[in-house]
């Protein structure tokens, strides 16, 4: 369990409403329709996986949901407002990790997470912390592109800890992570949920939550 | 976290970035000093006719390596998935475009700069034109990177944008060619420059405040 996040007062979390939702969205993708007038929504302390075949859309709904790509009908919604009107506060309590890491494979993973953290506001907890906690403790200063695949994973997957983030937009986190990788991302996941915290993510591995409540969506079925 | 530091903090990174992949600020470089090398040994060595074009010449050189550089802006930040993360970051895009070219400016365009009266000399430019070519070059170069970035910023989707972003930036070029090289020119007969550099600083300003927010559009639309 990672020590930094018993720090979190009960207090500082109840100002803090999470709410996204997704109106009756939809999107096709070359002539092809991804899907229609789909709704969903999640709040604080609850983690809504995405399921389905290749090629479902699993992606692209996740874009979406973080304000990439827009939909070709419908809205989606940060506390029920628009996220075109509120984006630099939904950006601030939203953190992306997709498919690419968005990790610069000449910097350190310290100097990545520096800027990310610049960026994306106010962080909680320091780069060093979220490293270590990431399993990273030794490696902060090595240019990325000499780490493995898994740790440079796990240096993108920090990202989720430096910020403020209430809401977590996961695509495929588990790739080129090992057994012990995915317990240590499961564990933050669930420290996260109980800390009231949201998450929307697509994985193609069985995910073992053991806190929050787990809502599920299959893209295949219709 | 204030939006001034973020810039100076993406500054820093992207400069910090180039230091590391040195070979990519010494190609602009040498592409410049060959095409100005090379010139007097294609058109024959005669110091007239060199004179005369050396404006010309020095100002087209610059314009081609710029253009040589322009998809490194975002190209690798779009490949790494880094842009995604820039374009979700709590701070407004358009200004950290900006900071994006303004480090693009000063690995290519400053070296130019500093190389440019060298060179100059070499193809027999008057002394009394040096002053205006730097001056004319150090108006003229940032707002090369500024246009090249909204034409890099639509293109940076596609896989074979190379054609594409010349054929869309290089018409933009042009007054920014015929005014800087027509400074030098006037300098070098004698005459007053002030017009010309007066048209290419409000080329600067023009491009400075309106080609960050259009980059940063474009940016929003190529990675959707």
């Amino acid at each position: 369990m990672p020590f930094f996040y018993s720090s979190i007062s009960v207090t500082d979390l109840a100002n803090s409403t999470v709410h996204l939702q997704a109106d009756s969205v939809e999107c096709s993708r070359d002539d092809r329709l991804l899907f229609e007038n789909l709704s969903v929504e999640v709040s604080g302390g609850e983690a809504l996986i995405l399921e389905g075949r290749n090629g479902t859309g699993k992606t692209t709904l996740l874009r979406i949901l973080c304000g990439l790509r827009r939909p070709d009908e419908g809205e989606v919604r940060w506390s029920g407002v628009p996220i075109e009107e509120c984006a630099v506060d939904f950006h601030r309590h939203m953190v992306y990790v997709g498919h690419l890491d968005g990790i610069k494979r000449e910097l350190s993973a310290l100097e990545n997470l520096r800027v990310l953290q610049t960026l994306s506001g106010r962080g909680r907890y320091s780069v060093e912390e979220a490293l270590e906690a990431v399993k990273l403790g030794g490696f902060e200063d090595i240019p990325v592109h000499f780490l493995s695949a898994g740790q440079k994973r796990r240096a993108a997957l920090a990202r989720l800890l430096v910020t403020d983030a209430r809401l977590w937009v996961l695509d495929e986190p588990f790739t080129s992570l090992d057994v012990h990788g995915i317990e240590l991302v499961e564990s933050l996941m669930d420290t996260h949920l109980s800390a009231a915290g949201a998450l929307v993510m697509t994985s193609h591995h069985q995910v073992h939550l053991s806190a929050g409540v787990i809502k599920r969506l299959n893209l295949s079925e219709g | 976290m204030s939006v001034w530091q973020a810039f100076i903090e993406l500054l820093k990174r992207d400069l910090r970035l180039a230091m590391r992949r040195r070979a990519e600020i010494a190609n602009p470089l040498l592409f410049f000093v060959m095409v100005i090398v090379l010139f007097p040994l294609g058109v024959g060595a005669e110091p007239n006719l060199l004179e005369r074009m050396s404006a010309g010449v020095v100002w087209v050189a610059a314009l081609l390596a710029a253009l040589l550089t322009l998809d490194s802006i975002f190209r690798s930040d779009f490949e790494d998935g880094t842009l995604e993360q820039l374009l979700l970051s709590a701070q407004p895009l358009s200004v950290m475009v900006l900071a994006k070219v303004v480090a693009h400016w000063l690995v290519t365009g400053l070296p130019l700069l500093l190389v440019a009266p060298l060179l100059a000399m070499l193809l027999g430019m008057k002394s009394a034109a040096m002053g205006t070519l730097m001056l004319s070059l150090l108006l003229g170069t940032p707002v090369l990177s500024l246009i090249g970035a909204i034409g890099v910023a639509l293109t940076v989707g596609l896989r074979r944008a190379g054609v594409i972003l010349s054929l869309l930036v290089l018409p933009l070029y042009v007054p920014v060619l015929i005014f800087g090289a027509a400074a030098v020119d006037a300098a070098a007969s004698g005459l007053p420059v002030a017009g010309q550099l007066y048209i290419l600083a409000a080329f600067l300003a023009m491009a400075l405040s309106l080609a960050p927010v259009a980059a940063a559009s474009a940016l929003r639309i190529s990675l959707s």
